[in-house]
């Protein structure tokens, strides 16, 4: 070897390898060659994609599914812009990735140079922060903050913007192993004053819920939280992004609550006189209207970030810290509170309003996920995409393990599933990985089919195909007067062959009796991927539904026979 | 059920002008990302003061903006998670000193002069350019004072205004 010093690039890669980097998603393009080339000589180990998206879905799913940040390689200009979308459904749902762009030589900047972007500006408000290199000597400071930034306290994604000249230049800075980010803090352990008050405060509650959220998920919290139900005799319910912190098959577990939660999960929402949120930050689609939600419900909340507390309700006691921690600090000052007539009644209301769907009338989405949670009893990790499989999906699909559940749930992003499964295949090797994902998503990173295909990830695609974009089809069903806009997917390709083209393995499933046959085939199939076409009914709703902006009590549970009002929250 | 007495949430209670107070690291962008806090959600920030602090790598920024307490509360919130940002302290209605400088130039005719002088000297303000149509002012102290001085002299011709923004520090041992 020549005794010449190591370029940025060289570097970077090195630091990378020292954070135990094993994937990088990425996308070459000219002003990311330096660190393409560098990443030659590594062991660190390229997956190539086919659209920048991809790429911050599959680090995203890396990241949910091992609790590692993932991360991405894109290069200047539009390879950058592609991974906006990316960065912000990580930050919404408090995802670790880092996204590493190349960017025009720095005398350039500012300059309109070719694929020169002011990338660091467009991102500002989709990162939890953010980098500009501009000389090569900080490459290794840099990417230590970044990685601590990413993975602590509330995770998020960092983006890193590398001039080419950086890259490509001398870099003989010193690895950096401790950082100094004097703005910076982590929180670990609560108060414990405020530990005792949530003791006391639980202690005289008499029909306490807790309320588990994706902090639950990040801290690995649910074993702790089933202690704490335990011992208080108190259910649980948790939101989209909580699915998994604790075993949604516990007997005091009631489900998911929310828009579209168990009518049960909701109306012990409607009755408890304590909520307790356990990293879970009162969202839109979980309290409903604001002036209804829990009015006389005492509300404690606990979390890492500071500035969620009173943001959407006004709190009774909250409680900064991991959420791990918090619960584990509280465990040892509960006493079994006097709960049972509590427990009862959400017996009752599980036995009288069950999750059903109609046996007879063609194949439905409904029939298809209860089956395919039947064949992997939570064991399996299930990504996601966004609409009403998505619903159904987060229904039956009942989740008992933590990280084996990946949803875009702050952002909702359609085309996050299948290669958000893709990355978590890679990061989870020996488990077996299915995307559930409707005609419409599946179809905005479909070409991420071939990346599946060249490295035999065994990856499971379930497509849940109603020739609609069932969600927007379903409002406009119920409050925009049948009126539908936009929602057709007149056009829609074959799926089974669109995969066979790629040398992917495909099964329709056309009718009710078809679904344990194809779904046991493709879960016996481990040669590589497989995608599974469920051709299901194509008018559908998911229910129960608390419209938007709705009280939770004013929940539906089945499809009005009246005309509805349209929905006066957001979305 | 009735909540027991817990100490209160730090919800503050201040309405109006908010002086905010920001100690942070200076690095690019950190300013962008300040802003971005405020633009968000449509607020404005009302002055903007933004100078090396004694310490060196950090700068200090001293805003006011107006808003309903609750999101200010929000936003202060938000302001001290940017990693950038070291402590961001709402000093509104507490006994810190602020202070601020204007300048202000008036297009003065001759018989009104004599009068643009008393106002001045009245409020402390010293001619700092005369010249034959115009002479500038400068004048600090507090907000409220310049307001008023300012309300004053518009009777003669303002023709152009620059305020620095108000600085405030904490008194005493406080931090500010
Ligand atoms: C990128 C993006 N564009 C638009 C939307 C709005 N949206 C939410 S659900 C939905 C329909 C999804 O259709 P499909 O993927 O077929 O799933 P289905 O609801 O039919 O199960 C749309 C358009 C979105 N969430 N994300
Ligand atoms: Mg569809």
């Amino acid at each position: 070897m020549s005794a010449l010093p190591p370029t940025g690039a060289e570097r970077l890669i090195q630091c990378l390898e020292r954070e135990g980097v094993e994937y990088i998603f990425g996308l070459s393009g000219g002003a990311a060659m330096p660190i393409f080339d560098a990443l030659v000589d590594s062991n660190i180990k390229l997956i190539m994609v086919r659209h920048e998206q991809g790429a911050t879905h599959m680090a995203d799913g890396y990241a949910r599914a091992t609790g590692k940040p993932g991360v991405v390689l894109v290069t200047s200009g539009p390879g950058a812009t592609n991974t906006v979308t990316g960065l912000l459904t990580a930050l919404m749902d408090s995802v670790p990735i880092i996204v590493l762009c190349g960017q025009t030589v720095s005398p350039m900047l500012g300059k309109d140079a070719f694929q020169e972007a002011d990338v660091t500006g467009i991102t500002y408000p989709v990162v939890k922060h953010s980098y500009l290199v501009k000389d090569g000597a900080d490459i290794p400071r840099v990417t230590r903050e970044a990685f601590y930034i990413a993975s602590t306290g509330r995770p998020g994604p960092v983006l890193i913007d590398l001039p080419k000249d950086v890259t490509q230049g001398p870099c003989e800075a010193p690895f950096v192993d401790d950082v100094e980010l004097p703005g910076y803090r982590v929180p670990s352990r609560a108060d414990p004053d405020d530990i005792a008050a949530a003791a006391e405060l639980l202690k005289s509650a008499k029909r306490p819920l807790l309320y588990v959220g994706n902090g639950a998920v990040i801290s690995g919290a649910g074993k702790a939280i089933i202690t704490l139900a335990e011992r208080l005799r108190a259910p649980i319910v948790n939101t989209l992004l909580g699915k998994g912190a604790a075993d949604e098959t516990h007997p005091l577990h009631l489900g998911m609550l929310g828009m579209h939660g168990t009518a049960y999960a909701n109306k012990a929402v409607v009755d408890c006189d304590l909520i307790m949120s356990i990293g879970a930050r009162w969202d839109d689609r979980i309290t409903g209207k604001l002036d209804e939600f829990c009015v006389d419900a005492v509300k404690i909340h606990v979390d890492v970030d500071p500035s969620e507390f009173n943001k959407m309700v006004p709190l009774d006691l909250a409680i900064h810290g991991d959420a791990r921690l918090v619960v584990e600090d509280l465990l040892p000052m509960i006493e079994p509170g006097d709960t049972e007539a509590w427990l009862a009644q959400c017996d009752e209301w599980r036995r009288k309003y069950p999750l059903k769907y109609p046996k007879q009338g063609g194949l439905r989405a409904q029939h298809v996920l209860d089956r395919l949670h039947a064949l992997t009893l939570g064991n399996a990790v299930i990504a996601t995409d966004v609409g009403q499989h998505q619903m159904w999906a987060a229904q039956f699909c009942l989740s008992t393990t933590n990280r084996n559940w990946l949803s875009s749930g702050g952002a909702g992003t359609m085309g996050y599933g299948f290669p958000a499964a893709i990355g978590a295949q890679f990061g989870q090797p020996n488990k077996e990985v299915w995307s559930v994902s409707g005609d419409g998503g599946f179809q905005m990173t479909q070409a991420e089919l071939a990346t599946a295909a060249i490295h035999k990830l065994p990856v499971k695609c379930l497509i849940i195909n109603n020739n609609y974009l069932g969600m927007v089809r379903q409002w406009q069903e119920l409050f925009y007067d049948n009126r539908y806009s936009g929602v057709d997917l007149e056009g829609n390709p074959d799926f089974v062959k669109l995969a066979q083209a790629y040398g992917i393995q495909a099964w329709r499933i056309k009718r009710p009796a078809d679904v344990d046959r194809i779904l046991k085939l493709a879960h016996a199939y481990n040669e590589g991927p497989c995608v599974v076409v469920a051709e299901v009914v194509k008018e559908d709703n998911v229910f129960p539904m608390i419209p938007a902006g709705a009280a939770i009590k004013d929940m539906l549970i089945e499809k009005p026979r009246v005309r509805m009002e349209k929905p006066t929250g957001s979305t | 059920m009735a909540a027991p007495a817990l100490r209160p949430m730090p919800a503050s209670e201040k309405t109006g002008i908010h002086t905010i107070s920001l100690f942070v690291h200076d690095r690019p962008g950190v300013l962008v990302r300040v802003a971005l806090v405020f633009a968000r959600r449509g607020y404005n920030i009302e002055s903007l003061v933004v100078s090396p602090s004694a310490a060196g790598g950090f700068s200090r920024m001293t805003m006011t903006c107006s808003g309903d307490p609750a999101t200010l509360d929000q936003i202060i919130r938000q302001l001290a998670k940017l990693v950038d940002v070291v402590s961001a302290i709402d000093h509104t209605g507490d006994q810190s000193y602020e202070t601020e400088i204007a300048l202000i130039k008036l297009d003065v005719q001759d018989d009104d002069r004599t009068q643009v002088l008393q106002v001045a000297e009245h409020f402390n303000a010293k001619v700092v350019d005369y010249a034959q149509t115009s002479i500038v002012l400068r004048v600090y102290g507090g907000s409220e004072k310049l307001d008023a001085l300012i309300n004053l002299l518009r009777a003669y011709g303002i023709s152009e205004l620059v305020r620095s923004g108000k600085i405030l520090m904490a008194r005493g041992g406080s931090e500010t």
